[in-house]
């Protein structure tokens, strides 16, 4: 936003804020292809969501919903009329906010000591924490299905597996996420509270948390956004228990009901609504502050 | 993510006085998280490296035996998966580069006011399940669907089918679709970590080339593309790493001949009661050369203190 102030005379449409000062014919076509590539980029990312809402109103001709064939409300009246997609999605859901809990609290402390601390080890921490995000999914979720099926055996993985695996690999997005936060904090308000006589706790619990929460909500949030959509992972540590992304990938071979594209439509939709209430209540808290 | 722009963690010069006492807090604090890490993450690669020299079946159970043809098995069974790994990782991440330095471009240095929308717009559509996403292709491709047509009567068809990237008159179950839905699905991060660094340029040194007489591709190869660099860096491996291992592409996709490793190792874990040592032998080589590749091309590009 910053270069806003730099360009002022910024045409009202806002397309082109770049003074360029010798109009040559080439900064001209630069200027015009680059709009027309970001264009068409952008109606390639956002086709297949318009594809989903536009697909979830169709009554599908046969077990796919792949080709338009007629309008209906029928998938929107009753989105849970497949129990077992219902079924999955809750086990999504839960497995989500277990995971993201214990990932949010393990990679917080992980974050506190690694920036607030002074140890040795400190590159070989680094590595094992960055390692999990380099590594190739079907590798991690292959050696741990390894590991499972030595330990406990495949009849008992479900759950609990599936938990343990969604954890790790949260963990280091947290701790990316929250050190972002931490390391962007100023020290000196902690000791501020410190020369005020407050004890270290009060300190950490009136100082120190209320500034980091924002950065330990982000990565709740990331950490569960990771969770619900994983596949690859999941599919190597669930045994017989079927999530979400589960479900979605069997129903290619089943049968694919425009149930699925009104879930996908439901959470663009939603998530859209609470960014927009966010941003509107922010606005207002801003504007009011003024 | 975020560890390519990561600072040196800023080691505090805090209260001297604090210093004799020996601090065992960071350890309590690290404790958990790095065993869970190391117990489900460190251990499992080890115990697969261990399996992959193993022979038996599930019912038997497994013995290592140091049964080194396992990974005989694994290199020279499997080319073709290699082969098409590689090779459409590499093509999705020249690919997605080239769509995404531009998007990320116009966004930083044109986004005026509409910058937040636009980033936003790159990120929202993954708030629907990628599964989800990644199927919608199957109705965009679809044979009675305008793409089709249209390259259809374009004639494109066929040049693309002689060449083999698409199979009869069918976009759907080609490499060509394995590929698309592979750019389509990474593409935000390539453009995201783009528009970090091209958006920390200060477009007065654009100004400054055009005064020093650099055309305006001067400027960019001279100026933006240097400065850039961490960020294209930064793309391609959030880019190419993912692409080697994904294989949704392939099975949602593709078609037999489009098989990755990934199909494979999953096939040989979870469908075949004696495939667990030659899928972790496989997992070992896949990982061992993706490190390999990511290593090089790191210190190809001299930055090692990316990491």
């Amino acid at each position: 936003m910053a270069t806003q102030t730099i360009s002022a005379p910024a045409p009202a449409d806002g397309s082109a804020p770049l003074k360029v000062r010798r109009k040559s014919p080439l900064a001209w076509a630069k200027q015009h292809v680059l709009l027309a590539v970001t264009f068409v980029v952008f109606v390639f990312m956002l086709l297949p969501n318009a594809v989903i809402l536009w697909m979830s109103f169709n009554q599908p001709d046969g077990k796919f919903n792949y080709t338009w064939n007629k309008f209906s409300l029928d998938a929107w009246k009753n989105p849970c009329s497949n129990s077992t997609m219902c079924h999955s999605i809750g086990l999504s859901l839960e497995i989500g906010v277990v995971a993201t809990i214990i990932a949010t609290i393990l990679g917080t402390m992980i974050s506190f000591a690694m920036v607030r601390h002074r140890f040795k080890a400190r590159s070989g921490i680094n590595a094992l924490l960055f390692l999990p995000m380099a590594a190739p999914e079907v590798v991690m979720g292959a050696t741990l299905a390894a590991l499972f099926f030595n330990t406990i055996g495949p009849g008992a993985m479900g759950f609990w597996t599936i938990t343990i695996a969604h954890v790790m690999f949260c963990i280091s997005y947290v701790v990316v996420t929250v050190k972002s936060r931490l390391a962007g904090m100023d020290p000196t308000l902690e000791r501020a509270a410190e020369d005020l006589y407050a004890t270290p706790t009060q300190t950490f619990m009136k100082v120190t948390l209320p500034l980091v929460a924002p950065g330990i909500g982000a990565a709740a949030l990331l950490a569960f956004a990771i969770s619900i959509d994983d596949y690859i992972i999941t599919v190597f540590t669930a045994g017989n228990s079927e999530t979400f992304p589960m479900y979605i990938f069997g129903s290619v071979q089943r049968a694919y009901p425009a149930q699925i594209d009104v879930i996908g439509s439901l959470m663009l939709l939603g998530t859209m609504t609470v960014i927009a209430v966010s941003q509107i209540l922010n606005q207002m808290r801003t504007s009011r502050k003024k | 993510m975020t560890t390519l722009t990561e600072a040196p963690a800023p080691v505090e010069e805090r209260a001297p006085e604090r210093k004799p006492r020996r601090n065992f807090t960071p350890w309590a604090l690290l404790l958990p998280g790095l065993l869970w890490l190391t117990v489900f993450f460190l251990v499992p690669i080890l115990t697969s490296v261990s399996a992959s020299v193993q022979t038996g079946n599930y019912d038997d159970g497994f013995k290592l035996t140091w049964h080194f043809a396992n990974y005989k098995d694994a290199l020279t069974k499997f080319g073709p998966q290699y082969y098409h790994s590689l090779v459409y990782s590499l093509l999705t991440t020249v690919f997605c580069l080239a769509l995404a330095y531009p998007v990320a471009y116009f966004i930083a240095f044109k986004g005026g006011r509409w910058k937040t929308l636009l980033m936003a717009l790159v990120i929202v559509p993954s708030f629907t399940s990628f599964l989800i996403r990644t199927i919608a292709w199957k109705t965009i491709l679809a044979d009675n669907g305008s793409v089709v047509h249209a390259l259809n009567d374009l004639h494109l068809l066929k040049i693309t089918t002689a060449l083999g990237w698409t199979v009869g008159n069918h976009v759907l179950a080609s490499p060509a679709a394995v590929v698309c839905g592979m750019v389509y699905n990474f593409l935000p991060f390539t453009i995201l970590p783009l528009y970090t660094s091209l958006e920390k340029i200060d477009p007065r040194l654009h100004e400054a080339g055009a005064d020093l007489y650099c055309g305006p591709f001067q400027t960019w190869r001279r100026v933006t593309l240097p400065l850039s660099m961490p960020g294209v860096i930064g793309g391609t491996l959030l880019t190419f790493i993912p692409a080697v291992g994904d294989y949704i592409n392939a099975q949602l996709l593709g078609n037999p001949n489009t098989t990755v490793v990934g199909q494979r190792i999953e096939d040989l874990f979870l469908r075949q009661s004696d495939g667990y040592p030659v899928g972790s032998a496989m997992s070992v080589v896949m990982m061992v050369g993706t490190l390999v590749i990511v290593m090089t091309y790191i210190w190809r590009a001299g930055t090692e203190d990316l990491l």
